[in-house]
């Protein structure tokens, strides 16, 4: 079997708080499989956003490894934020170029690599405007280009859409579908939406809390993404989410089907 | 068609007519002010000051007098430009030591600690009180001017880098980490970038403080600029001088603080975060921002 883009096993981390400590998640293992979308979907607190950081290199496990493979360009993974978090002195070339910039990121220049990309992502005419003359999906976009261009084997994403209203939510979904395809990207996906991780996952991994574990995985196959079969999988993975988060089911459940 | 270009011709004649109004005012009410002062002035020479007695050099026409004739001369030249040397001297050693202080101290916690009361300490020591010290260590000559400017003007400086440090996005340094800056890299693209308005504020600061601070310390051991320039005319009994001097020192400190407001008032585009209250040169031009890039 082909190396994986990403493994974590035996996965812990724990925060002491004045005395008081907390397991976060726990003896947590999951792999995530070259070119897919993977989803992690727990409802909030379960330690989604810590074990993204954890990967992403921002923060360290008590134990357990995390394995990466390192991308043809050095660089094995990027990530991206809720916030946007674009410098608002640098227009969207400069923002999108920034992380190019960094030395560390030099296997990745590459001559027309941003333009390639502002062009892919539908960021053209917006290349030299600054972030305060961007809507909400737009800056997202930006953001998303600036991980994207940097050239890493896994891009991990935490929820990037969940700052948007609905209707932008919804296009970009569907352009990261689209994005995600024709680039071949890798991607692990946190969200507590139920739609948006049936939507978008090739596989969804449903994360419990207090501690956190992957409680259950789902697996889709795209020639079966009907709408039919989508709307049975989601009231599953809806119903299990309600199990390991009762006390958010119906908030969600109210939401429209797909 | 009449009735609409009519209309459009009284809004167009409305909004001249408002330009006209703000102009008038913004021109109108500054010289009321100063033709106030210069009332108040005569008047205090007409009836409190004898005629023919030394103090009726004091008037405001023997002052303008003697300002035209001290610029003609070019006496005025010299002493204007030894001053201004040593604000650029004296703000520069401030710059130099006030920005990677106050980076230290926004960014490096037990820094700040360290620094802080010691700071605060030092801070409130007029600067003039260091004068006998200045001496001592540095001799007569520029070199005291410029440690007593650099001592005061430091402060506004390191202060408000710290505090733009202090406030920065937390969230931007975790996504210079997650780009894999290093440090320098860091340092360059975001932290900087990041507090430029902060430090260019408290270089305006710096540069009232500087002006405030030189002219008495120009009154020791040099023998140029307005300081020195008020002491001589006051021993050459020269009180007409001593007027105009006192209105150069007003009219170049009112142009310098209004060039730094020109000049280093973040732009627009460099600010990271807005200064509430901070007036702005009226078309923003985007600072280049080349030099933060690749
Ligand atoms: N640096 C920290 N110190 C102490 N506790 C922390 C720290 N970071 C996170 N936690 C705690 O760890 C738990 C998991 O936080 P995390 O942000 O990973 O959750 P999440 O699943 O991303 O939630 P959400 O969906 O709301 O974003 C929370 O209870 C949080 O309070
Ligand atoms: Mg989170």
């Amino acid at each position: 079997m082909a190396a994986l883009p990403l493994r974590v096993t035996g996965a812990t981390r724990r925060f002491r708080d004045r005395g008081h400590q907390l397991t976060v998640f726990e003896s947590l293992d999951l792999e995530v499989q070259d070119r897919e979308i993977f989803v992690l979907l727990g409802p909030s607190g379960c330690g989604k956003s810590t074990l993204l950081r954890v990967i992403a290199g921002l923060d360290v496990l008590d134990e357990g490894t995390v394995t990466l493979e390192a991308g043809d360009h050095g660089r094995d993974v990027g990530i991206v934020f809720q916030q946007p978090l674009l410098l608002p002195w640098l227009t969207v070339t400069e923002n999108v170029s920034l992380g190019l910039d960094y030395r560390a990121n030099q296997g990745a220049r590459q001559d027309g690599a941003v333009e390639a990309i502002l062009a892919e992502f539908g960021l053209s005419e917006l290349a030299h405007a600054y972030p305060d003359e961007l809507s909400g999906g737009q800056a997202q976009r930006v953001s998303l280009a600036r991980t994207v261009v940097t050239r890493p084997r896994v891009i991990l994403l935490d929820e990037p859409f969940g700052a948007l209203d609905p209707l932008t939510r919804r296009t970009l979904q569907q352009w990261l579908l689209g994005i995600q395809q024709s680039m071949g990207l890798t991607v692990v996906m946190v969200t507590h939406d139920v739609d948006e991780a049936v939507l978008l996952g090739d596989r969804v991994a449903l994360m419990s809390p207090s501690p956190g574990r992957i409680s259950r995985t789902w697996q889709f196959s795209r020639e079966a993404r009907d709408p039919a079969h989508l709307a049975a999988t989601r009231d599953e993975v809806l119903r299990a989410y309600g199990e390991v988060a009762p006390s958010l089911a119906p908030s969600t459940a109210a939401m429209p089907a797909i | 068609m009449t009735s609409g270009r009519a209309a459009g011709a009284t809004i167009t004649r409305g909004r001249v007519s408002g330009t006209l109004r703000s102009i008038l005012v913004s021109i109108a009410y500054p010289a009321l002010g100063f033709a106030v002062l210069l009332a108040v002035w005569w008047a205090w020479i007409l009836f409190f000051v004898e005629a023919g007695s030394f103090q009726s050099s004091f008037a405001p026409d023997e002052g303008f007098r003697a300002l035209v004739r001290l610029i003609e001369n070019g006496t005025l030249n010299r002493h204007i430009t030894a001053s201004l040397k040593r604000i650029v001297v004296g703000l520069g050693i401030a710059a130099a030591i006030g920005i990677p202080f106050g980076l230290a101290l926004g960014g490096i916690r037990p820094f700040a600690r360290a620094a802080g009361l010691v700071t605060s300490f030092i801070r409130m020591v007029s600067p003039l009180s260091w004068t006998p010290l200045a001496i001592i260590w540095f001799g007569v000559g520029d070199p005291p001017v410029y440690f007593l400017i650099a001592i005061g003007a430091v402060w506004p400086i390191a202060l408000s880098t710290s505090a733009g440090v202090a406030s920065l996005d937390r969230q931007w340094l975790m996504l210079g980490r997650s780009l894999r800056a290093s440090r320098i890299e860091m340092l360059r693209t975001i932290i900087w970038p990041g507090v430029r308005g902060d430090v260019l504020t408290g270089l305006r600061l710096g540069l009232t403080t500087a002006w405030i601070i030189l002219v008495p310390a120009e009154m020791l051991g040099v023998d140029s600029g307005m300081g020195y320039f008020i002491l001589d005319s006051r021993d050459r009994f020269a009180y007409a001088d001593l007027v105009a001097a006192i209105i150069v020192i007003g009219a170049l400190g009112f142009v310098l603080d209004r060039l730094a407001q020109w000049f280093l008032t973040p732009r627009r585009r460099s600010r990271a975060r807005g200064a509430a209250g901070e007036p702005r040169p009226a078309e923003a031009t985007p600072v280049p921002t080349a030099e933060y890039r690749i």
